[in-house]
């Protein structure tokens, strides 16, 4: 890096020096761009085809098992196979317009459709990075964000479980992907790429504002998800509470028992999940480098730190220490990690892991057990709150003070990434907004999209089907011969 | 003829059934069963979920024998599944008015 710096500086200085000489030629000096020439690294290319099987694994098996084993026997199979419809669906969805909505240019809100059904990417179309002059195969960007697109919904069928209709379930998510996932992933993630900012900082003047404004209304702004806090986890979080309020509590609930049928299968999905978040984590920074192990190792730590002190909550308050526990831990420390992974430091992770499990402990029991809403699998308690903390963390933990990374700055010397000053308070005021816009644009639109459904066909199973599991019921089969 | 049937601890059920064969007992009928007397259950917590069972998982056996073996065949269970601690479980015996074996169309005795 600092070789690389000083190469450039040398060849600035000569290059002024030729100017000065001879004004003559000044024009063809600045044609001799600072950008690096667009590469496609093979390192970078096999990271993240890796990273997207990684993502993959995540859905399934990962998250159906760790849900399966949370449902009663009679419903283990609806959940399998709500995940893996889900993640069915959504990938067909993305490659004939999802993408196209999320990651073309348009408005701030929504991309346009001019790579509907993927029209223009071949195998030689290149995906910006975060780094200038390089870039990944539009595939392989393209195979990346798609396993985003496929968990995301599949995350919110736990708050819904054992009570939901299948066919209205699968609509609502063609429907909810299109109207609350593509444009909340346009607005936090979209922009045209480091290269377009250094040339049009080279330009200046009007050039410069329209590229600092060319980008999703929230990446705009300046807020900070560097894998999906805001995209993923609020907006998934946020949607399965609307959704079980909406549709009710199960039938006994919480009278009856209803304990996890195998919570073998629960610690098998957990530690899938884990695994697979590296890809999720580490994979977001595109590029296999320095920041992606920035990443790796904040996803290692603030993990191991959020099952660390779910434990020790759980044998302060409950005194007893449960599996179910530490998998939550573990899952809610991956949570609040996500928006942080690429901008906090190691110890700054580790902090957000020991805060996040008793805030998200706080709600799965006092909170629910007070207003008493029946969110089946707790996806509002770890998801929706931990990715909220995880959101707010990363403002603070940012901070290079804290051992973060900073603010990329594309702008200031074209052609090289630096740091921007950093404003504490102003970074945590872009985050809040950040949370809030994604709470109110998911929460609403769910809310639509769900009385649409509910009118048409009813999201709710009959008392009976209930009663009697909905594998039998709805699918016809049952998930275990003794 | 006899019924003797025991609810039992599940793991003394081989200390049991060795004490049977002990005394002459032939064959016995084992279910796992669930239920509850002084012994109470315990507390299970999912999350905020929590859930106290009231039901112990127990073990029955049945035992059919001739009357004159009734005494110690229950002898041999009251001996061999107790541990001293509430939970051991209970005896009962029943008169039994008939009993065939498919077999072979043998009856009462004969059939045990």
């Amino acid at each position: 890096m600092m070789k690389q710096s000083t190469k450039i500086l040398a060849v600035g200085l000569a290059s002024a020096a030729l100017v000065a000489a001879l004004p003559a030629w000044a024009q063809g000096a600045a044609a001799a761009s600072p950008i690096p020439a667009p590469t496609v690294d093979k390192g970078d290319t096999a990271w993240m085809l890796v990273s997207s099987l990684l993502v993959l694994m995540m859905s399934v098996p990962g998250l159906a098992l760790f849900y399966g084993g949370l449902v009663r026997t009679k419903n283990m199979l609806s959940v399998l196979t709500q995940v893996l419809m889900i993640t069915c669906m959504v990938a067909v969805i993305w490659v004939t317009y999802g993408y196209s909505i999320a990651f073309t240019g348009g408005n701030q809100f929504f991309g346009g459709f001019s790579k509907a059904l993927l029209m223009g990417v071949d195998a030689n179309s290149q995906a910006a990075t975060f780094s200038n002059g390089v870039y990944i195969p539009e595939y392989v960007y393209i195979c990346f964000q798609m396993t985003f697109a496929c968990i995301t919904p599949a995350l919110f069928v736990g708050s819904v479980a054992e009570r939901v209709k299948f066919s209205p379930l699968m609509l609502f998510v063609a429907l909810w992907v299109t109207f609350v996932y593509f444009p909340i992933a346009h607005m936090v993630w979209y922009w045209e790429g480091p290269d377009s900012m250094a040339k049009a900082a080279i330009a200046g003047g009007a050039a410069l504002d329209a590229a600092t404004n060319d980008g999703g209304y929230l990446f705009v702004k300046g807020a900070l998800d560097f894998a999906g806090g805001t995209v993923v986890h609020i907006n998934a979080g946020i949607t399965g509470l609307v959704m079980c309020l909406l549709l009710g509590k199960r039938i006994g609930f919480p009278k009856e028992p209803m304990p996890p049928h195998s919570l073998t299968m629960t610690m098998i999905g957990a530690s899938l999940l884990w695994v697979g978040w590296f890809g999720f984590n580490a994979g977001s920074n595109l590029e296999s480098n320095g920041v992606t192990a920035v990443a790796f190792i904040n996803t290692f730590v603030a993990t191991a730190a959020a099952g660390l002190s779910w434990l020790l909550t759980e044998q302060i308050v409950r005194g007893k220490p449960s599996l179910l526990g530490a998998a939550s831990g573990v899952v809610a420390g991956l949570v609040a990690v996500t928006p942080a992974s690429g901008f906090a430091g190691p110890m700054g992770s580790v902090v957000l892991g020991l805060i996040v499990s008793p805030i998200c402990f706080f709600f799965v029991s006092v909170v629910k057990s007070k207003f008493k809403y029946d969110d089946s699998l707790d996806v509002f308690g770890v998801h929706c709150i931990g990715g909220i903390t995880g959101a707010l963390a990363t403002g603070i933990l940012d901070a290079p003070f804290l051992g973060g990374q900073g603010i990329a700055d594309y702008t200031t010397k074209p052609g090289t990434l630096s740091a921007g000053t950093y404003d504490m308070a102003h970074q945590l005021w872009v985050q809040l907004q950040g949370v809030v816009i994604t709470l109110l644009w998911s929460g609403i639109g769910c809310l639509i999209l769900y009385f649409i459904i509910d009118k048409l066909w009813g999201f709710r199973v009959s008392e009976e089907v209930e009663h009697e599991g909905l594998d039998i019921a709805e699918h016809g089969e049952r998930a275990y011969h003794y | 003829m006899k019924l003797v049937i025991a609810i039992i601890k599940p793991f003394k059920l081989d200390e049991v059934r060795e004490a049977l064969s002990g005394v002459g007992v032939a064959g016995m009928t084992v279910t796992e069963v669930k239920g509850f007397g002084r012994q109470k259950g315990q507390t299970e917590i999912y999350r905020g979920a929590e859930y106290s069972t009231n039901m112990v998982p127990k073990i029955k056996i049945e035992v059919a024998c001739a009357s004159d073996m009734a005494g110690a065949v229950v002898e041999a269970i009251q001996a061999s599944a107790n541990t001293g601690a509430i939970g051991d479980g209970k005896i009962f015996v029943l008169d039994v008015g008939q009993a065939v074996r498919i077999r072979t169309g043998e009856t009462d005795d004969s059939a045990l």
